[in-house]
């Protein structure tokens, strides 16, 4: 199976049953087989005109309930920003995958590339935070697309399958469950403040048609969703409140794999990345390279790094010039050293095994 | 006015200056929503940006005040989940036909089963007073300050093009017939548009000779002409004056449409 047709199959399983989008390379399967599929199990694709009005009404179809999701490339996750930005203030449950190819602009349509992963985190604009996820296989195009519309409903907010091109057209033998694991948006308590959280800093979610008679703004808003806009700490307690929900569960959600946890030279990459460094230490069994695999990449998790207490450096092969390699840096004293390959070539296991060979 | 629990009482006063239109509009679509019998909780408002946009949030159902320009996207996903909900939007001329031009006429085209309420003040009313696409020619405003050099939009015109199943027009003066249009829209299965033309006292009135709010309504009411009389004068070959407002019911039709209530 391709790991487009996987995404959506991951999505059908999951329950979505709302696809609002717009075509592009190397997403397009996506929405073709969601097109096929969605009308069978009694959901509604719909083709919008533009990846502003995909987002929308992804939104829209969020708030009558349903799981719903859109899925695009480089220059329709462009267009989507804003519109991000209000599924956070409002805490829309949605998904988004974006199938990455090379940029700027149109840039290289059907080339592999990891370089969005900035915007996905920081691309709106205003304080926010998101959760972000990145498959290496087919399968996991599958699994994580499961996990980001679970993730999305318990935390209300959306929530990006961060893929490359490679990954989106590679084709491998997968393994469907019978059932997958379900978490439901927590529901608004009847007569609760529709924007007051609790500890856990969430809100119940009060589902249009079921008589909550919410207001739904993107405008700064009090616990009972109406406008205010004008008073600082309210802002910033509702902003900080949008952040903390998330951030403060980044140890709690972190998801990825550790290889050799005593090893000195360590690796760390999400996507397609990964399997080189697989190749690597296939090749060359070596328990002095570790290899740290983050299949959650937001929040980020500076917890993981500790899993290897006696690395003396972080080696990051990225298809971008060093994107998460900037996240690295910042929660750790040892040199990250980014290994930038982008423009469609692959790093080799060769040039990754001399990267690791400089550091001995 | 049986409707008025429609209102959500506890935000008001609402943020319209003394004199403004939308309040009319406002009035005007829960007198319709009212006469269709439906429920609070099967009713949702849809809107984008702008003053006009602000008008969901005085109203006591489910209501998404969205982006600027957007609603109808938003709109059309609520709609397309749910079929069952009625979707009304209410919309600015700025907000539907500037920035949400592209999703106008896709809406329309897919003729989906939305009520949209366009309250066209002719400017750019939140953001005091810049040109906005229905700006008359030669009208003044804070980004033409020597009257806009650019020909303006027929709203009613693109959604009749479009593909919509209803359309209308009427203007803050005519409170009988608007509401009745809207009546009419809520009914009729489909994208059904009704434009109302509003004073904008604060950003377009004082800037364009209408030095009191009467004098704008005076004018929507001595410049208004009826479709059918326009019709007649045209066919009797007479002229009809260049400033003349066409109001009325200008388009209904069946064309196959999306989103309807099963
Ligand atoms: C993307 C974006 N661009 C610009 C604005 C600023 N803005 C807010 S309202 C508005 C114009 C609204 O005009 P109209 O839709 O005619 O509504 P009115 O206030 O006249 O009722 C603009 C340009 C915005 N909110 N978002
Ligand atoms: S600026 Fe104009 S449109 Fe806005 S509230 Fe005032 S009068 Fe109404
Ligand atoms: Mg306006």
């Amino acid at each position: 199976m391709q790991g487009n047709t996987a995404c959506a199959e991951g999505a059908l399983a999951a329950g979505c049953r709302f696809f609002g989008g717009y075509p592009i390379t190397p997403s397009t399967e996506i929405a073709e087989h969601m097109a096929a599929k969605l009308p069978k199990v009694g959901g509604v694709f719909i083709q919008m005109e533009d990846e502003i009005a995909g987002i929308a009404s992804v939104i829209g179809a969020s708030w009558t309930g349903a799981r719903a999701m859109t899925a695009t490339s480089g220059p329709g996750f462009s267009l989507m920003m804003e519109n991000i930005g209000f599924a956070v203030m409002t805490e829309t449950p949605c998904v988004l995958v974006n199938i990455q190819r090379g940029g700027p602009s149109t840039g290289q349509p059907t080339m592999s590339a990891q370089a969005d992963m900035l915007q996905c985190r920081f691309g709106s604009h205003g304080d926010y935070s998101i959760i972000a996820l990145s498959p290496a296989s087919v399968q996991e195009m599958f699994e994580l697309t499961v996990k980001a519309f679970n993730l999305a409903e318990r935390f209300r907010v959306p929530a990006f399958l961060m893929a490359d091109e490679i990954i989106g057209h590679m084709r491998e033998r997968i393994e469907i469950p019978d059932s997958v694991p379900r978490e439901e948006r927590k529901p608004l308590t009847a007569g609760a403040l529709p924007f007051r959280a609790g500890e856990d800093m969430i809100p119940g979610f009060p589902q249009f048609g079921k008589g909550y008679g919410v207001h739904v703004t993107g405008l700064t808003h009090d616990e009972r969703g109406y406008p205010c806009a004008t008073s600082p700490s309210l802002h910033e307690d509702l902003v900080k409140r949008l952040v903390a929900k998330v951030e403060s569960a980044r140890h709690d959600i972190a998801d990825y794999r550790v290889a050799n946890p005593d090893a000195e030279v360590v690796f760390i990459t999400y996507g397609s990345p990964a399997r080189t460094v697989e190749q690597v230490l296939h090749d060359n069994p070596d328990e002095r390279i570790g290899h740290l695999r983050f299949r959650l990449v937001w929040p980020f998790s500076e917890k993981a790094l500790e899993e290897f207490p006696d690395a003396k450096v972080f080696l990051v092969p990225e298809q971008n010039l060093g994107q998460m390699a900037r996240e690295i840096e910042r929660h750790t004293c040892i040199p990250v050293v980014p290994l930038p390959r982008f423009g469609g070539a692959l790093h080799t296991p060769a040039e990754l095994k001399k990267a690791v060979e400089a550091w001995r | 006015m049986t409707y008025s629990d429609w209102l959500r009482a506890d935000r008001l006063p609402h943020i319209y200056c003394a004199g403004c239109g939308n309040g009319t509009v406002i009035n005007c679509t829960l007198s319709a929503v009212d006469r269709m019998g439906w429920k609070k909780e099967e009713t949702v408002f849809v809107s984008g940006i702008g003053c006009s946009s602000r008008a969901p949030g005085y109203i006591m159902t489910d209501s998404l005040h969205t982006t600027h320009g957007r609603a109808l996207a938003f709109a059309t996903g609520i709609k397309m989940a749910n079929p069952d909900l009625h979707v009304i939007v209410f919309t600015g001329d700025g907000d539907l036909a500037a920035i949400g031009g592209n999703h106008f006429i896709h809406a329309c085209r897919r003729n989906i089963d939305l009520t949209v309420v366009c309250m066209n003040n002719q400017i750019y009313g939140m953001t005091g007073g810049q040109g906005s696409p229905t700006t008359p020619y030669g009208a003044l405003s804070t980004t033409t300050p020597y009257g806009s050099q650019e020909p303006a939009f027929d709203l009613c015109e693109l959604a009749s093009a479009a593909g919509a199943n209803f359309v209308s027009r009427w203007t803050s003066f005519h409170v009988k017939e608007l509401t009745r249009s809207i009546h009419e829209g809520l009914k009729i299965p489909g994208f059904s548009f009704i434009e109302a033309l509003v004073q904008c006292p604060t950003n377009y009135g004082r800037r364009n000779r209408f030095r009191q709010v009467m004098d704008q309504v005076e004018y929507f009411k001595t410049h208004g002409i009826l479709v059918q009389k326009a019709h007649r004068l045209r066919d009797e070959g007479l002229p009809i004056p260049a400033d003349a407002i066409l109001l009325g019911d200008l388009i209904r039709r069946d064309r196959p449409a999306m989103g309807v209530r099963r």
